[in-house]
């Protein structure tokens, strides 16, 4: 709008005016600096990418991510009709690679999703309730912190089998630990706010204002911290997968593809390269929306 | 400080306990026993097998003796391992984990903060960014990326260093393992390194310290970095958490006879006694680690009391 002349008579010029005079909410002012970060619009650009590979990707491989080709074991990459090459059985990389990344982000989302369901529902109870109730669910989460978590999740897999379903359980109930700290913090601080009080005094019961008032207001930080849990959760499932605990053969997660190319990596490098490559670039992406977001929204570095 | 240190341990207990209960519970009500071989058992061997080992009792009269067990220091004999016990076994193959764990986290330390300290000095550099993007690298690369391509590269097509194995600890053969171990956690304490720094920079006692004329390197040693590796502290702990997943996966692959390897193998043969063994030693051992990194916070920054 700059260069605009501002004439109150002009109709432009009115509507003009009483957008600035609307002013830049908190969100406006986080999402011009989120634009301006470049590593983190790169990020966005390709996890868009990524996503959209993902989910539509696999249904234009001119081969299906199980199928077995005898013909074509460990044919490298652009040769007959594997671009990406294929495995120890003749399957299809590029197909593969696809799926894989499909139930490693389906994975991110629904862990993080129960993880986040979990933390902010703990986090804002015990903040907003206090006391001795806080107290005690907090030291819950003290001790939940000091286990060997990733020991737990392992015996999880061995007790019931790996199933996918289980996967998204374990890792999720890991990962809630921080959301729930995070959430009381903010709590402790938003609960004697003014609106708050204008809230009970219009008669709002506890639940009522936790849901209509606190948890809306915590949306910032826990952005933030979805954004760098969702990378963590996808870490976990790899390496339970990579140790063999994780997606089941003929499913593939970039976990499962990475171990498995790990073995075969002598004979036939790209199995690894790519996968590899893969996981490290959607990581990354991950990464730098989180950094960008948390530069974008926390109030301490304005 | 020792009543602290007294308080501390007394809540360990409660979390070593709940450990423990929830460990045993999930590993027996896993399908499949430890007796399970390729060879079918006959029902009467088997039955004496169990009875050999107290299995054929009533699980929570099982529970309540390995509990008192527990807590007279004994871990149980292993139910795979034939005449070992578990502290026998945690005994013979801690040494390799706990090479490659304290090796990792010297080394990262030491890299980590040179490079953290670095940067911040540098700060919206070169050096800076260079050390930032290499911090971002190391943190979005898994270990499980790092060792087989390292492993590939280095000693599979150039053959610099052995691919696997441990050789009794040669240094050679350690060398590919503890760099994989390292590369992330370097990643990090760098990044929280820099971060520390950046804030104490700006604080008045180093502006103080500048006034006077202290010289610079003084001011960075002496001064700020005392301060700026306290967030360092308490990231003790779960470095340690991070050292124990990450040796998991290095020890399958560079097929090194450490505790991490054998974790997941007894886990999936149902030995549950040593599973139990390793489960009880790594939560005792980031309990006290977590115990270390309070009292350092407390020794390094006057103004946290122990209470």
């Amino acid at each position: 709008m700059t260069g605009t002349i501002l004439t109150p008579g002009s109709r432009r010029g009115a509507e003009t005016m009483e957008k600035a005079a609307r002013g830049r909410s908190l969100w406006d002012d986080a999402q011009r600096r989120l634009l301006r970060n470049r590593a983190a619009v790169g990020g966005m650009i390709v996890l868009g990418l990524l996503v959209l590979a993902a989910i539509i990707g696999p249904f234009f491989t001119p081969y299906a991510y199980d199928q077995i080709n005898k013909d074509h074991v460990w044919a490298p990459p652009l040769t007959q009709g594997h671009l990406l090459g294929a495995d120890s059985l003749g399957r299809d990389l590029l197909a593969r690679l696809l799926t894989g990344l499909r139930v490693s982000l389906a994975i991110g989302l629904v862990a993080t999703s129960v993880s986040l369901i979990i933390g902010v529902v703990w986090g804002a109870v015990a903040g907003y309730l206090g006391g001795r109730i806080d107290e005690i669910m907090m030291r819950v989460v003290d001790v939940l912190y000091s286990l060997p978590f990733i020991f737990f999740v392992i015996l999880l897999m061995v007790t019931f089998g790996s199933n996918i379903i289980l996967i998204f359980v374990a890792i999720g109930a890991v990962e809630w630990l921080t959301m729930s700290r995070i959430v009381r913090g903010q709590t402790l601080s938003l609960k004697h706010k003014e609106f708050v009080e204008a809230a009970r005094a219009a008669g709002l019961g506890d639940g009522g204002i936790i849901a209509k008032h606190i948890i809306p207001n915590l949306l910032g930080p826990v952005v933030v911290y979805v954004t760098l849990t969702i990378p963590a959760v996808i870490l976990a499932e790899s390496f339970l997968s990579f140790l063999g605990l994780g997606v089941q053969p003929p499913m593939a997660s970039l976990g499962t593809l990475i171990a498995n190319g790990a073995q075969d990596m002598e004979l036939a490098w790209w199995l690894l390269v790519f996968p590899s490559l893969t996981m490290v670039v959607t990581l990354m992406s991950f990464n730098f929306i989180g950094d960008g977001l948390r530069d974008a929204i926390d109030p301490k570095d304005r | 400080m020792l009543r602290f240190i007294g308080r501390r341990l007394l809540i360990a207990i409660p979390t070593l306990f709940l450990v423990v209960t929830v460990a045993f519970f999930m590993m027996r009500a896993a399908p499949g026993s430890p007796f399970d071989g390729d060879r079918k058992l006959s029902p009467e061997i088997e039955a004496n097998v169990m009875a050999k080992y107290g299995m054929d009792r009533p699980l929570h009269e099982q529970y309540g003796a390995y509990l008192a067990g527990v807590a007279q220091g004994d871990l149980g004999p292993s139910l795979k391992y034939k005449d070992k016990t578990v502290l026998q076994i945690l005994q013979e193959n801690y040494r390799v984990s706990l090479t490659l764990g304290l090796s990792a986290i010297i080394l990262a330390t030491i890299v980590g903060v040179s490079l953290g300290v670095l940067a911040a000095l540098r700060q919206n550099q070169t050096t800076d960014y260079v050390v930032m993007t290499i911090a971002i690298l190391g943190v979005c690369i898994p270990t499980f990326v790092t060792a087989p391509v390292l492993v590939l590269v280095i000693a599979s097509k150039l053959g610099w260093l052995p691919s696997a194995g441990w050789n009794g600890g040669a240094l050679p053969n350690l060398v590919l393992p503890i760099v994989v171990l390292t590369l992330p956690q370097v990643a990090i304490i760098s990044r929280l390194t820099r971060a520390g720094m950046v804030e104490v920079l700006r604080s008045n006692y180093i502006r103080t310290a500048r006034a006077k004329g202290l010289p610079e390197n003084r001011i960075v040693r002496r001064h700020a970095l005392r301060a700026a590796i306290l967030p360092l502290v308490s990231y003790l702990g779960p470095a340690a958490a991070g050292l124990i997943t990450g040796s998991l996966v290095v020890e399958k692959i560079f097929n090194l006879p450490g505790l991490g390897k054998f974790f997941v193998i007894s886990a999936l043969q149902r030995d549950y006694t040593v599973v139990m063994g390793m489960v009880i030693f790594y939560a005792a051992l980031i309990l006290i680690l977590n115990l270390i990194a309070d009292l350092l916070h407390a020794v390094l920054d006057p103004r946290v009391r122990l209470s």
